[in-house]
């Protein structure tokens, strides 16, 4: 698909300046039904501009939390701040944000371009306006000649880009998309995910996402709040997600990972390397970790050593430099992804560790095959001492 | 899965067991004999005598006013009621609510019609059309709440919250959104309330009065006498009406379906 | 999933979708029987209307209690007529259940496995009719069943029956079932073939797979699964073909009994009013059971 990309991203990090006012502020907000807790005294600042994704599996609040921006669930207690204003009693009708269904919700029984200006209609623009406004929207969304057409005269990509038009058509000062991609397939979704990109860049809208794609909160967002049963894990941005999970939980949701249970065995040790932070030292059954990491664990206590599986090295010989972890074991399956190959390595205790290796060359026939004994190595700040 | 013998033999006997008997109806009202088993030659004698028949063409319109008016009522209870029911998860006595919805389904005519002939008698009212009228309406919504109910179970909720949420206040998002999509069922509520109060005898012969005589009742105590070919006559109009209805209705549905069909392909091409 | 809103309650006009049907059933449904049962408690009268009023006011309640008797059902104990009318009700309406399940069936099942360009019209046929009025069509019997009629001649012309013979159905319980499960039929089918439908195919294949010889896959995989529609069907023949008034009326006999008919003739012919009152109450308590697992049947579908 050959387009023009929009301007080029400048680097945006208004989280990171203690003077900005936050754009959306969720306070304390608590959502019970019953006995179930959806969403349990939660605090998340979002920021105008920002691409934001919740992204939890499903039943962690994050469609509640989305819900109550929207204004269709009221919260059981806290409130909802947009630009400083308190939202608790207003009308989803009222409020200045639109949303973009997971289903959809094209209505059936009128046009692309009805359902289009069936917002601006609601706020009662002149005719010409709206008029103008939905050609506008058709164009941005490349659906100028699917005007007349019904929904169900549409492909899902089709209905998924009329959706979004019918929810940017008013210009809303907040895009909720409820897991926007989610009825696309795989191709079609990683071209849209760049297209919502340059719409929001274009547009310069605040963009709430909900997802339980991580893929797509990794591609989409300047921002990730990882849930989990009502609360945010963790929030940041999604290289920080990737490489620095505040927890077990974060790091295995998000991508694939290696976790060893370890006793912490020295902390705050010598510092190997200037401007790296002093090592950490494990001990896992027999094997002996370093990491260059602050921990705010005891010596003696449980922790876990998490390490993604292609920081681990793969190699036939056994390693060379001294100030690096290693560990032995024998070849137990491959698994073949293309672009990848990952190693299943049976340490001697029995323990299975991952290691990933880009296949950089067009060989067929892998050097490393089933049942060859192999050194696993990675360097001091590859891997991650966990404590929750 | 593959057409057996036995299948095509059951629908078979099934549907001559259906359609037999009403088809001797309709082929008899043509009979110049007044006997019924004596085919006396092809004649329209006995819509002539229903057409002078003042009674019978009396009590036909007062049917039919009968039934537009509590189909009508019913409709708008009924789509009420469905809501309720669909949009009301908790109020007081939503239980009962729910009994009282479905139990005319299988209330037997007798004791619907007699509690509410006590009813007009306690209340003191002179029965006659509009007794006959709510009474048909009261047993009527329930059968329309249940089609609406049954349509608006499969109603996708988010259009509505779309509606709201592109700024359309409630009230108005029914009457914009929810109402044009539930209209089918709706009108197919109208429809089945309409014929069963055209067919309705026992609840009408309870609350009915003088002056209000429908064709049931007409036709019921005609019939205690036996058999006579004018009554076929009736019949057969009344078949007949029903059946254009019923094919009306079937071309329409395949009409809609065909053109759901075409919009899939239209569809599929505008994905290329 | 929850309100439109909870701000959208805010609007008082919103109740009013309960509150309107809900009064008008209260009204027109729950209080009418309040009235049967306060009614079946009272005297007869012979002035009009043929009970005497037994309710003034709040007032005269303690009098109104006081009034109350249990003569009526009293009455209906003493008087086997009404005690063999019940059993003759429940009887027929077993009886006849049976035999629609027995035809509805095998018809279900032959329209759910028909293919799937003729199942609408299949359809349509056993709507069809179910819209023509129940009278019609328990009369087009008449015509048939009668000892002079069509069914007499057809059976003389085929050498069946004698010249001077006839069929000696029509006024007997024989003539009655006919009735029923002619009328009753589209009521037993179309619940059936619903729950049949919509099973998935695959089950089939897969038992067929597993080794499973057709008949025995019916028994195992088909009916169970069924179960629900034969429930469904069978309540919803069950419960008004015990209070039949219509079919045992115009093609029964003197000798059938069927409550419904009682209940008719107590009301129009003895005009006494509270002791119909008493049949409807007992007749409604004998149809409790089936009535609630009707209604459970309908919640777990909906």
């Amino acid at each position: 698909m050959a387009k023009s990309l929009g301007p080029v991203k400048r680097k945006f990090s208004p989280w990171t300046d203690p003077s900005a006012t936050p754009f959306i502020r969720f306070e304390n907000i608590t959502k019970r039904y019953g006995d179930f807790i959806a969403v349990d005294n939660l605090t998340l600042d979002i920021y105008e501009r920002e691409f934001f994704s919740l992204l939890g599996p499903s039943g962690c609040g994050k469609t509640t939390l989305m819900r109550m921006l929207a204004g269709f669930e009221e919260p059981t207690s806290g409130r909802i701040l947009l630009q400083g204003r308190d939202l608790s009693g207003t009308p989803p009708y009222k409020r200045p944000t639109n949303m973009m269904f997971q289903s959809y919700a094209l209505f059936p029984h009128m046009t692309v371009e009805k359902n289009i200006a069936f917002g601006l209609e609601q706020d009662g623009l002149p005719k010409p306006e709206i008029r103008a406004r939905v050609e506008e929207m058709l164009k941005l969304v490349k659906l100028e000649a699917f005007a007349r057409r019904k929904p169900a005269q549409l492909s899902g990509g089709q209905r998924q880009r009329v959706a979004l038009a019918r929810s940017l058509a008013k210009r809303p000062k907040v895009l909720l998309l409820d897991e926007p991609l989610g009825a696309l397939d795989r191709k079609l979704r990683e071209e849209t995910q760049f297209e919502l990109m340059d719409i929001q860049h274009t547009l310069g809208l605040t963009f709430l996402i909900v997802t339980h794609d991580q893929e797509e909160a990794m591609t989409v967002s300047d921002r990730i709040a990882v849930m989990d049963k009502g609360i945010v894990v963790q929030v940041a941005t999604p290289a920080e997600i990737y490489e620095g999970p505040n927890s077990r939980y974060v790091a295995e949701f998000i991508g694939d990972i290696n976790i060893l249970e370890c006793a912490l065995t020295e902390n705050a040790g010598v510092c190997l390397h200037e401007g790296h932070p002093p090592v950490v030292r494990l001990e896992s059954d027999g094997l002996s970790i370093a990491v260059e990491q602050e921990c705010p664990a005891a010596v003696g206590d449980r922790v876990a050593f998490a390490i993604r599986p292609e920081k681990v090295r793969i190699s036939l010989d056994p390693p060379a430099a001294a100030e690096t972890n290693t560990a032995h074991g024998e070849v137990w399956d491959i698994g073949y992804l293309g672009d990848f190959s990952v190693f299943l390595v049976k340490l001697e205790d029995g323990r299975v560790l991952r290691a990933a290796q880009a296949n950089v060359s067009r060989l067929v026939d892998r050097p490393i095959t089933f049942g060859d004994m192999v050194w696993l190595t990675w360097p001091l700040d590859a891997g991650l001492v966990l404590t929750r | 899965m593959k057409p057996s013998r036995f299948d095509s033999t059951v629908l078979t006997l099934c549907f001559a067991f259906l359609y037999i008997p009403i088809i001797i109806l309709v082929i008899y009202s043509f009979n110049a004999s007044k006997l019924v088993t004596v085919w006396g030659g092809f004649s329209l004698e006995w819509y002539r005598v229903m057409w002078s028949n003042e009674g019978l063409m009396d009590a036909a319109w007062v049917t039919a006013r009968v039934g537009v008016l509590s189909a009508t009522l019913g409709t708008v209870l009924g789509t009420l009621a469905a809501l309720a029911l669909n949009r009301f998860p908790r109020f007081p006595g939503r239980m009962a609510f729910t009994g009282m919805i479905y139990a005319p389904l299988v209330m037997p005519e007798v004791i619907t019609g007699l509690s509410l002939l006590l009813l007009f008698v306690a209340m003191n009212v002179d029965r006659g059309f509009w007794t006959v009228t709510i009474a048909h309406t009261t047993f009527t919504m329930c059968y329309v709440a249940i089609i609406v109910q049954s349509r608006l179970l499969t109603f996708d909720r988010s259009l509505e919250e779309a509606a709201l949420d592109l700024g359309c206040p409630p009230v108005k998002t029914f009457f914009r959104i929810t109402l044009p999509l539930i209209l089918p069922a709706i009108v197919s509520g109208w429809m089945l309330a309409f014929t069963l109060s055209l067919d309705d005898l026992v609840i009408a012969s309870f609350t009915t009065g003088p002056g209000a005589t429908t064709l049931p009742i007409k036709i019921y105590s005609q019939v205690r006498l036996g058999v006579t070919p004018e009554i076929n006559a009736v019949c057969t109009i009344l078949i007949g009406l029903v059946t254009i209805g019923v094919i009306i209705a079937s071309i329409t549905t395949k009409r809609n379906e065909a053109r759901r069909i075409r919009d899939e392909h239209a569809a599929i091409r505008g994905a290329g | 999933m929850a309100e439109i809103g909870a701000s959208s309650q805010t609007n008082p006009f919103r109740w009013l979708v309960v509150a309107v049907p809900y009064l008008w059933l209260i009204v027109f449904f729950a209080a009418p029987f309040l009235i049967i049962l306060k009614i079946s408690l009272s005297d007869t009268a012979i002035a009009m209307p043929p009970y005497t009023p037994t309710f003034e006011g709040f007032g005269a309640l303690g009098d109104f209690l006081s009034q109350l008797d249990f003569d009526n059902y009293q009455f209906l104990t003493e008087d086997p007529l009404y005690f063999n009318a019940y059993l003759s009700s429940l009887r027929i309406a077993a009886i006849s259940t049976l035999l629609l399940l027995l035809i509805g069936y095998p018809m279900a099942l032959a329209m759910a496995r028909a293919s799937s360009t003729i199942r609408p019209t299949l359809m349509m046929m056993v709507i069809l009719p179910f819209w023509t009025s129940f009278l019609i069509r328990v009369y087009a019997w008449i015509g048939i069943l009668k000892p002079e009629g069509l069914l007499t001649l057809l059976l003389q012309t085929i050498g069946l029956l004698g010249p001077d013979d006839q069929v000696q159905i029509f006024r007997t319980d024989y003539a009655v079932f006919i009735g029923i499960v002619y009328s009753y039929l589209p009521f037993m089918v179309l619940p059936l073939y619903a729950a049949l439908e919509k099973m998935d195919g695959t089950l089939l294949e897969a038992a067929s797979d597993l080794g499973c010889p057709p008949w025995k896959a019916f028994w195992k995989i088909t009916f169970p699964l069924s179960l629900p529609g034969v429930i469904a069907g069978s309540m919803i023949c069950f419960i008004p073909i015990t209070g039949e008034f219509v079919i045992p009326d115009l093609l029964g006999g003197a000798e059938t009994l069927m409550i419904g008919k009682t209940l008719w003739t107590e009301f129009f012919g003895n005009r006494d009013w509270p002791l119909a009152s008493a049949v409807a109450i007992l007749l409604l308590l004998a149809l409790v059971v089936p009535i609630v697992i009707f209604q459970n049947q309908q919640q777990k579908a909906g």
